[in-house]
């Protein structure tokens, strides 16, 4: 009853504090007939429910428009937008992070808000989030909200939070008990995000101011990495390995007084802890203040909108009138300035110390050279939290950065190319004919053959068409796609350079992890370990439910198959929890008998072990249900005979079951094989291609090449032809040896 | 087969599956520890045994409706088991033909046919994305369940032709050829007699179909144009935000979307072992 008493009264007070520009209300209530705007989103929670209630005011307001709202989940979201939009299926508007803008604005997936007039006055925003959604001299989008990091604190340990950065390892010392699991503060110290606030209080940067170009091997850069190896290693006040659940789950249970974290932890706090927030503290050796990154999200009008007038219109009305709602019912910190007069949001002490710290933060650079930042700036990180020296991690990420950025490779004229393709395709065909006739002729000419077997023809036809249509063709545009370089939206010629530059480029040695072929030896590595695994585990289950006297076999099997039919996301993070140095389950079991405790993400084959125990775990009933079906084609008349003749469990084991598994298990050990190698989600969620990238497979790089370093598609596709390359040879050659099992 | 171990060797294997059940279950007991709390932290703490047990999340989620009063969460279930039946039905119609015709046929383009199928599964998903997008769009097919139905019993269909292949192999030919005698013609071979016998590969390729459809957000969250035609595994992955994931939410939509899958196994596993097959052979 109080709630809504309060939202009516919201209602009341935005109506009476910001009336809707009247030119353009005019403009939309003398619509005649009913339209439609599509709005897209990945809000969640509270957030989403205050946008919907904006969203429907609006439409309260203006009876003929209909907005049509689509939630999409955020890992799908940019993907989405830029598959959808340059065919002309995107929406109007939609809302996202400023991060993106600058990879979008070539490709028009995003058009200049301020196109066109604007019902709303600009000069009302907070003017830091302005900057952020500012392109090349254009405004794209309204800022709806900024984020950034501060510091939160339970009150009851701390009283004050510390003005320094000096005072906080005051305080953190006093507070930390390492051995007990007890920290005076926790934040995910190895991730980049968080620490951007160090690295500017300590006057580092990403990109320097006047060349543009990224510069982190910086002095200021330097001592902030010097600074968190201090928490971490020497002083101890911060923990190991601290992924954001492990900080959630520590500041809940009083294990840890301080945490850096943003606006959504909140949500994660538990009642009965009784916290406060302040600005990020003072640097003492420079003097500044802590200053880490700010995100802005705004409401953006899409490439080909239908409607884009009614789309600004929506625009100015969330960013402006909708954000007392997202401010109060969202909890958002909005960048409309005068919510803030209002002591509902100005008074509120989570909105009024973002407000603060919102200065004293950097806004992340939207240009898609920023992309490139995140995976060498970590490595540095995670290179220093195992105790390197900082200087020589950073000139590594520095490096890295710069291989990353790669040069334009020069364009070609593709025509010599297509002369050498069509030779090829003429002389296979020539071949391929040549060879089937010779062998239809003992049967009367390869036109009769095809004829006589017009029935597996027509079996093939319907699966062999949708192969052709749905994966043959995406597949020849991806190969295309290799032989070009993709930048700022258009496609060039460049011949075999992308080739070239991943097999003889010269940016890494041999033996540097993130070259191809080490990357290559850790990919065969993992596939042959994982496949083993995978077939020993599935085949021995298998083999155990088989006996006739279990009981509650259907049980037994119903069980072990959960592992596959849960979501593997929240599984593959369950595992990385277990397998944390100081507070995951295995370390706990290793040293209840005895072991000492490992460091599982500290070195590679620890690392690679932990990879390989999770997809076990994930795979393992997948075989399990392969064999189960393959023991059935295996006569049991067999089995029998073996018993007449007195052949023991292992003599039938390798003398009957092995053999005749193998047609029906080898398809999917070959397919295993082939999925496993292109598997990089659990290596990616698990090691996370820790230590140093050194764990990571062929197709984590084809993926960062795509999607994080400047969308060089044709770099990323070279190296998916490359990996294709690979398992067809793997393929022939497995051919080769069982080329007996063919001709059954 | 018929003499039973002696008992110790039973309790070893008692205690082997015991163990191995330990292990697979431990980590989802997790996940039901965070369905069932009334938090949205991912649930790492100490202890596996929630302080309250709430039912909260669960309720959220099938209640989830939309302003104009859609159950949302009945059409996205609906969706998901519509999807996930069509591709399994349509991914095995597909591929027992194709392998039959594989496993029983010498035809030129044989070999050739078969890599192609094994090949159409070496090129990293990522990279298709777009030209799938383009693709359905030339057909209309995008925001409609039936192009999601065709992709993804496409891209089940190699693994399934290879089992299949692989498993109609080991079925003797000398069955079918006496049906021939008798009269019978191609389809009835490959109906009355192929199919009954191959019931364990076809269980195998149904679950596998099956998971194909069931689990696949990326593709159905950029194909569909309207909240309602969403699929369960889109609903559930928006609860994964971009700083921090609805931890409770998720987990106990992971289980809603894990009861489905064990239970279609425990149906299925009657057919996947003690088939037709042994009493067939021996014919």
């Amino acid at each position: 009853m109080l709630r809504n008493g309060i939202k009516a009264l919201l209602g009341l007070l935005i109506v009476l504090l910001f009336p809707a520009s009247p030119s353009l209300a005019n403009d939309l209530t003398a619509l005649e007939e009913q339209r439609e705007v599509r709005l897209w989103h990945s809000y969640r929670s509270a957030e989403l429910a205050a946008l919907q209630e904006v969203v429907e005011r609006f439409e309260q307001m203006h009876p003929h428009i209909t907005v049509r709202m689509l939630n999409i989940p955020h890992d799908a979201f940019a993907s989405r937008l830029t598959s959808s939009i340059p065919r002309g299926h995107g929406p109007d508007l939609f809302i996202f992070a400023h991060e993106r803008v600058g990879s979008w604005v070539p490709n028009n997936v995003v058009v200049p808000i301020d196109e066109k007039p604007v019902p709303v006055d600009l000069d009302e925003f907070l003017p830091e989030t302005i900057e952020a959604l500012t392109f090349e001299g254009r405004l794209y989008g309204l800022p709806l909200a900024f984020k950034s990091t501060a510091l939160f604190y339970n009150r009851a340990l701390i009283d004050k939070p510390p003005k320094t950065t000096d005072e906080l390892l005051d305080v953190a010392r006093r507070l930390s008990e390492p051995d007990a699991g007890r920290y005076g503060l926790a934040y995910p110290a190895d991730d980049f995000f968080f620490h951007s606030a160090w690295l500017f209080g300590f006057g580092g940067e990403v990109f320097d101011e006047e060349t543009g170009l990224p510069s982190l091997d910086t002095p200021g850069g330097q001592r902030s990495l010097e600074f968190v190896q201090d928490l971490v290693l020497r002083e101890r006040v911060v923990p190991q390995e601290a992924t954001s659940a492990l900080v959630t789950r520590l500041f809940n249970e009083e294990a840890a007084a301080m945490v850096v974290n943003g606006p959504w932890f909140i949500g994660d706090i538990d009642d009965r802890i009784d916290w406060g927030i302040a600005l990020l503290p003072e640097v003492s050796e420079t003097g500044r203040r802590a200053t880490p990154f700010l995100t802005v999200e705004g409401v953006m009008i899409a490439g080909r909108a239908r409607e884009p007038e009614l789309a600004r219109a929506l625009a100015a009305h969330i960013a402006a009138e909708g954000s007392m709602t997202r401010a109060t019912v969202g909890r958002q910190s909005v960048a409309w300035s005068p919510a803030y007069d209002d002591p509902l949001v100005g008074e509120d002490p989570v909105l009024r110390a973002f407000r603060e710290q919102l200065p004293f933060s950097v806004a992340m650079d939207n240009r898609p050279a920023m992309q490139a930042v995140w995976e060498p700036a970590r490595g540095a990180l995670g290179q220093v939290l195992r105790g390197g020296d900082p200087e020589a991690a950073l000139v590594r990420a520095q490096a890295r950065l710069r291989a990353a950025v790669r040069e334009a490779p020069e364009t070609t004229s593709p025509l010599p190319y297509v002369v050498v393709l069509g030779l090829l395709a003429f002389v296979g065909a020539g071949a391929w004919a040549h060879r089937a006739s010779k062998s239809a002729a003992a049967t009367g000419g390869l036109r009769a053959e095809i004829r006589q077997n017009r029935t597996a023809y027509a079996y093939l036809a319907p699966a062999f068409a949708g192969l052709l249509f749905l994966v043959l063709v995406p597949f020849a545009v991806g190969l295309a796609i290799a032989f070009t370089h993709h930048e700022g939206g258009e496609f060039s010629f460049v011949g075999l350079a992308n080739f070239r530059d991943i097999l003889f480029g010269e940016s890494y040695g041999v033996t540097d992890p993130l070259s191809f072929y080490f990357t290559l030896v850790v990919t065969v590595l993992w596939t042959l370990a994982n496949v083993a695994l995978h077939v020993t585990l599935g085949l021995m289950l298998a083999l155990l439910l088989k006996e006739p006297w279990l009981r509650l076999k259907g049980v037994y099997r119903a069980l072990l198959i959960i592992p596959w039919a849960v979501p593997n996301y929240i599984t593959a993070l369950i595992w990385k929890g277990m397998f944390h140095k100081q507070f995951g389950a295995i370390n706990g079991i290793l040293t209840s008998i005895g072991l000492e405790p490992v460091s599982w993400f500290g070195s590679f084959w620890t690392a690679f072990t932990a990879n390989v125990v999770t997809n076990t775990w994930l795979g393992f009933p997948f075989m399990m249900v392969v064999a189960l079906g393959a023991l059935q084609s295996i006569p049991s008349e067999l089995y029998e005979a073996a018993d007449v003749d007195g052949a023991g469990r292992l003599q039938k084991f390798f003398r009957i079951t092995l053999p005749l598994l193998k047609p029906a298990m080898l398809p999917a050990v070959i397919l295993g094989m082939i999925w496993t190698f292109n598997m990089f989600n659990i290596v990616y969620l698990v090691s996370g291609g820790e230590p140093g990238g050194s764990t990571d497979i062929l197709i984590s790089e084809a993926y960062r090449w795509a999607f994080q370093r400047q969308e060089q598609y044709g770099y990323a596709a070279a190296y998916a032809a490359l990996i294709f390359c690979i398992l067809v040879g793997y393929t022939l050659g497995t051919r080769k040896l069982t080329g007996g099992e063919e001709r059954a | 087969m018929n003499r039973d171990p002696s008992s110790f060797t039973k309790v070893l294997i008692y205690l082997a599956l015991t163990v191995a059940v330990m292990v697979a279950v431990y980590p989802v007991l997790w996940v039901l520890k965070m369905a069932f709390s009334d938090s949205q932290a991912f649930g790492l703490s100490a202890s596996l045994i929630p302080e309250r047990i709430s039912g909260a999340n669960f309720k959220a989620l099938v209640t989830h409706t939309d302003s104009d009063g859609t159950w949302l969460f009945g059409r996205h279930m609906l969706n998901s088991v519509v999807v996930s039946a069509g591709t399994t039905l349509l991914g095995l119609f597909l591929a027992c033909t194709a392998a039959y015709a594989f496993s029983r046929f010498r035809f030129p383009g044989r070999r050739t046919g078969l890599m192609l199928f094994l090949v159409t599964q070496m090129f990293p998903g990522v990279m298709m994305a777009i030209p799938l997008y383009i693709l359905m769009d030339i057909l209309g097919l995008l925001g409609t369940l039936t192009g999601l139905m065709l992709v993804y019993s496409i891209t089940a269909i190699p693994f399934c032709v290879f089992m299949l292949k692989g498993y109609f192999d080991t079925i003797p030919r000398e069955l079918e050829e006496a049906a021939l005698m008798d009269g019978a013609s191609q389809f009835v071979i490959f109906w009355k007699i192929v199919m009954p016998l191959a019931k364990p590969a076809l269980a195998v390729t149904a679950l596998f179909s099956f998971m194909t459809a069931w689990n696949e957000f990326i593709l159905a969250a950029t194909f569909m144009n309207d909240e309602r035609m969403f699929t369960l595994p889109v609903a559930l992955q928006r609860y994964v935000g971009d700083y921090t994931t609805e931890w409770g939410l998720f987990a106990a939509g992971a289980v809603i979307v894990s009861v489905p899958v064990v239970a279609l196994f425990f149906a299925l596993q009657r057919n996947l072992v003690g088939g037709l097959t042994a009493g067939g052979v021996k014919g």
